[in-house]
């Protein structure tokens, strides 16, 4: 795990030349006997969106909390501009959280919930009404300034909580499931929203979530977490396209594993079979229902270098835009295969994909 | 969902025994309070407001009635002292052992409030364990006197029956303070101290109010500590009506004073439920 | 969830046990000595105690009546148990389900007597049973008592309710039981532990009344009568060894409950503390 995901880190940095701004260093943490993070390592960079994805039970949260000084890691350091974090109360770090459930001080108006943390460092009275004011015209909530937490909205509340963190100017903002409690729609916008508020303000974001959806679109980094341990650490498009292990292909998205083998640069896999640069052995592939077409007899075949097989629809999924299918092959195998909606496929389906799309990942060991 | 036999077979008995034992008999303290004694004892049920005058000006019903609110207020302020800090250890730093603390708290109330009462006085009395301890390790030649028999054993008894009760709701409302308010305010830069001002005293006011009124108006009606302990010089409100109700016989103005006594009560517990509104977010 | 927070605040910690130490200290004070000094041959008072003896349980076994107060005082509660329960249940189903004019004025009035200094209500009572022409007893004091325990049966009860789904009722009702079978088949066996809970808790606080029973009291006398008569007289190692009974027989019932109700934490003298003050 660990050399995907330095070797990624690695790479992603080459890209965009960016200083490191944090650094996880082996972390690993367990409540009793219960492992929850096994040797995490992981740099975040300034200026960057770094999205921790995971279920429930991965150990997200936990990462979270330590990098804010709620809980203390067993073994392992982290590592802020060059000085160590960890040892640090939370109330000294300089890095400030958006809760899932917000936090927000129900005794406190809004405008008091936001000024906050410039009151407790005891900032001149006049720079924090000015600050507390730019905070809340930054996330539009300008005109509830007196008002309780109880009598806003979920959304108002969580436009409050980010103002609150960021008024504050860590040098790394925690973002822990913030937008799990919003319905659909409001969820969708402050996606939008808070990404070009990330731009702006230019601080790092380190953000939770369960959503894989949400990580795509928000995200600058994705760091995959799996039962305590990084599964992949990557820009969205090349954790989808590339993804490391079937783990990560079955949860980042939809896909097609097929097992198969490789003998002298063939690889095969039921009666299928392809030219592959890999040494010999048993291979998993992944392979996007989206990367398979299905071949308009009437027009033929998009390319030379495919690979061609035959197959019956047993099933079809309507998705408003797409069209999932299932299909079964003359051999036995069955894959799903996205389509358009508009295309009337019924029966016998000719298919083919590219090889280059067949991406070869590794087995996701069990862990307990 | 429920029918109206049904409301009505869960209303009535209740609304009358109300009625019955609680209403009719708070009415009848109002109207005692205009009543009077004839002079062969008797009541007399027509209307005056001589007791109202005589509580007006007789000083010693006066005198009684603040120094009954002095030693209740102190006894209220003790328990705070002593309850607060003890909550707040037990629901923040006492860690697995919270529970067996809390019904360490809880046992005392299981023991009859007559029977510690008793057992200071076995403890303060000028021959009583303290005095002859302190003899016994010579740090004293005499006894001291002043410690049964005063208002100081009738607070520190007092105290020690009303500190859990204080305890207890400062500890549920420092129990439902939600515990990432308290992570927020340190991520937010607060120290311990900072956030136990600007987090955690707030929100435990309502509890504070709860546990403080409690202790106020149970010990400012008090009559068997001051009858056991108190001496001349810790007579309070109520010793006056117990024996206006006996051996003076006085019922009238018994019941005055005591009407008096529950509309200070009424208006305490209002004012402490306005603020404990005032100070509740959830 | 140990914090790293806590290190730098160890000291505060520290200061903060010593406090709930020296609270622990007072609060068991006088019941040690309560229970120390029961076993004192030279009575009670003088340090340290010596002449370890059972001698004061054993003329507390030949005093008759003490015996008869404390039977007195048993009766009174289960009879004061029994009408609490009996009009304190009804009212919580009535605060929690119904509606009528004067409920506000109706919830208040319940509660109060846990508030009130027990004097108000002794006196107002004893006022009524006067102009009613009714002689003092243990019936005026089981009615007296009966009275200011509805509000605990009435709280605990209450809070028993706001736990209770709703729709186990309505399953009842819809599968065709009236009711008074749903009351019984559903309700009070949803309310089973409220409810030994305010028994447990009536028993015991009528047990100990004294305030409301001091004004009420006829000739007979329960136990806490009995035993401030006494204390009037004077010192006796006789209170010390029959209130280190009543004690031990105290805590054996705390543990009674616990196991009873293992699952959660009892917090019923919090909510009661809390209900009484708050008024609801």
């Amino acid at each position: 795990m660990d050399i995907v995901a330095t070797q990624s880190v690695a790479a992603n940095e080459g890209q965009r030349g960016r200083d490191n701004l944090l650094s996880i260093r082996n972390v690993a943490k367990s409540f009793g006997k219960n492992p929850v993070l096994r040797d995490i390592s992981l740099e975040i960079a300034e200026g960057e969106f770094l999205t921790i994805l995971g279920e429930s039970g991965s150990g997200k949260t936990t990462l979270l909390r330590i990098i804010a000084g709620f809980e203390s890691a067993n073994t392992g350091e982290v590592w802020m501009e060059g000085e160590r974090l960890d040892v640090l109360p939370p109330y000294r770090r300089r890095v400030n959280t958006v809760f899932q459930h917000y936090a927000l001080f129900p005794h406190l108006t809004v405008e008091e919930n936001v000024g906050y943390g410039l009151r407790v460092a005891k900032l001149p009275k006049n720079e924090i009404v000015g600050r507390v004011q730019q905070a809340l015209a930054m996330v539009k909530m300008t005109s509830y300034a007196g008002s309780k937490p109880a009598k806003i909205s979920g959304g108002q509340q969580q436009r409050i909580a980010l103002a609150r963190a960021l008024v504050n100017r860590p040098r790394l903002l925690l973002l822990d499931e913030p937008l799990s409690a919003l319905d659909a729609n409001l969820r969708r916008q402050m996606q939008v929203e808070l990404k070009s508020l990330q731009r702006e303000v230019g601080i790092s974001f380190v953000f939770v979530t369960h959503d894989q959806e949400e990580a795509m679109v928000m995200s600058d980094r994705i760091a995959l977490l799996r039962m305590g341990e990084l599964e992949q650490v990557a820009s969205p498009r090349e954790i989808y396209s590339h993804p490391a292990t079937a783990y990560t292909a079955q949860f980042i998205g939809h896909t097609n594993l097929l097992r198969g083998a490789v003998l002298s640069r063939v690889a095969r896999c039921h009666s299928l079979d392809w030219p592959v640069g890999m040494p010999d052995g048993p291979v998993l592939f992944s392979l996007r229902p989206e990367n398979i077409r299905v071949v308009d007899l009437a027009v033929g075949s998009s390319g030379v270098n495919v690979v061609r097989f035959r197959g019956r629809i047993r099933h079809r999924a309507f998705h408003g835009s797409t069209e999932l299918l299932q299909v079964e092959c003359e051999d036995g195998l069955r894959v799903s295969v996205r389509t358009a909606t508009r295309e009337k496929w019924h029966g016998d389906l000719e298919l083919e994909f590219s090889p280059d799309d067949a991406v070869a990942v590794r087995e996701s060991q069990e862990r307990i | 969902m429920f029918s109206r036999a049904y409301r009505a077979a869960i209303t009535v008995p209740p609304l009358l025994w109300v009625a019955v034992f609680l209403l009719v008999p708070y009415a009848l303290l109002f109207c005692y309070s205009f009543w009077s004694v004839s002079s062969t004892q008797m009541i007399v049920h027509s209307w005056t407001l001589d007791n109202y005058r005589d509580l007006w000006r007789v000083n010693v019903y006066w005198q009684t009635l603040f120094r009954s609110m002095w030693i209740a207020a102190r006894v209220m302020i003790f328990s705070l002292l002593l309850g607060y800090p003890l909550a707040y250890y037990l629901s923040f730093h006492a860690g697995p052992r919270k529970d067996l603390f809390y019904q360490l708290v809880i046992i005392p109330l299981w023991v009859s409030y007559l029977v510690r009462a008793y057992a200071w006085k076995t403890i303060l009395g000028s021959d009583g364990v303290l005095n002859t301890l302190l003899q016994y390790v010579h740090l004293t030649k005499h006894p001291l006197e002043f410690l049964l028999y005063s208002p100081f054993a009738v607070v520190l008894t007092l105290t020690h029956i009303y500190t859990p009760f204080t305890f207890l709701p400062i500890y549920a409302s420092l129990e439902h303070i939600p515990r990432n308010l308290v992570e927020a305010s340190h991520d937010l830069g607060a120290s311990p101290i900072q956030t136990f001002w600007r987090v955690i005293l707030p929100l435990s006011i309502p509890g504070v109010l709860a546990g403080a009124t409690f202790a106020f108006v149970l010990s400012l009606g008090d009559f068997l500590a001051p009858l056991l302990l108190g001496g001349p010089s810790g007579i309070m409100i109520s010793n006056i009506v117990v024996s206006l109700f006996g051996a003076a016989y006085n019922w009238p103005l018994g019941a005055a004073i005591s009407l008096c006594m529950l509309l200070l009560v009424l208006a305490l517990l209002f004012l402490s439920e306005n603020l404990e509104k005032k100070w509740s977010f959830r | 969830m140990e914090l790293p927070m806590r290190n730098p605040s160890n000291g505060k910690a520290g200061w903060l046990s010593w406090h709930a130490f020296a609270v622990f200290g007072f609060l068991y004070l006088p019941i040690v000595t309560l229970i120390v000094y029961s076993f004192n041959g030279s009575g009670v008072g003088g340090f340290p105690p010596r002449n370890l003896t059972l001698d004061w349980y054993r003329i507390l076994f030949a005093d008759d009546a003490i015996w008869t107060s404390v039977l007195n005082s048993v009766i009174v509660a289960l009879v004061a148990m029994a009408i609490s329960l009996a009009f304190g249940i009804p009212a919580a189903l009535a605060l929690d389900r119904a509606n009528f004019p004067g409920k506000a004025l109706f919830r208040r009035l319940v509660l109060l007597p846990l508030i009130l200094p027990g004097i108000i209500t002794g006196l107002s009572l004893l006022m009524l049973f006067r102009e009613g022409d009714i002689k003092l007893s243990l019936t005026t004091i089981v009615l007296g008592h009966g009275t200011a325990l509805i509000s605990v049966a009435t709280t605990e009860v209450f809070a028993g309710l706001q736990k209770l789904d709703r729709a186990q009722e309505e399953a009842s009702l819809d599968l065709g039981a009236n009711y008074w079978q749903t009351f019984w088949r559903v309700t009070i066996p949803n309310l089973r532990l409220s409810i030994i809970g305010a028994a447990l808790l009536i028993f015991t606080l009528s047990m100990d009344e004294i305030a409301v029973s001091f004004f009420l009291i006829g000739r007979d006398n329960t136990l806490p009568l009995e035993i401030w008569g006494r204390l009037r007289r004077g010192i006796t190692p006789e209170i010390n060894a029959i209130s280190s009974i009543i004690f031990v027989f105290s805590l054996i019932a705390i543990v009674m409950w616990y196991r009873l109700r293992r699952e959660g934490r009892t917090e019923i003298a919090a909510e009661l503390v809390e209900a009484a003050a708050q008024g609801d």
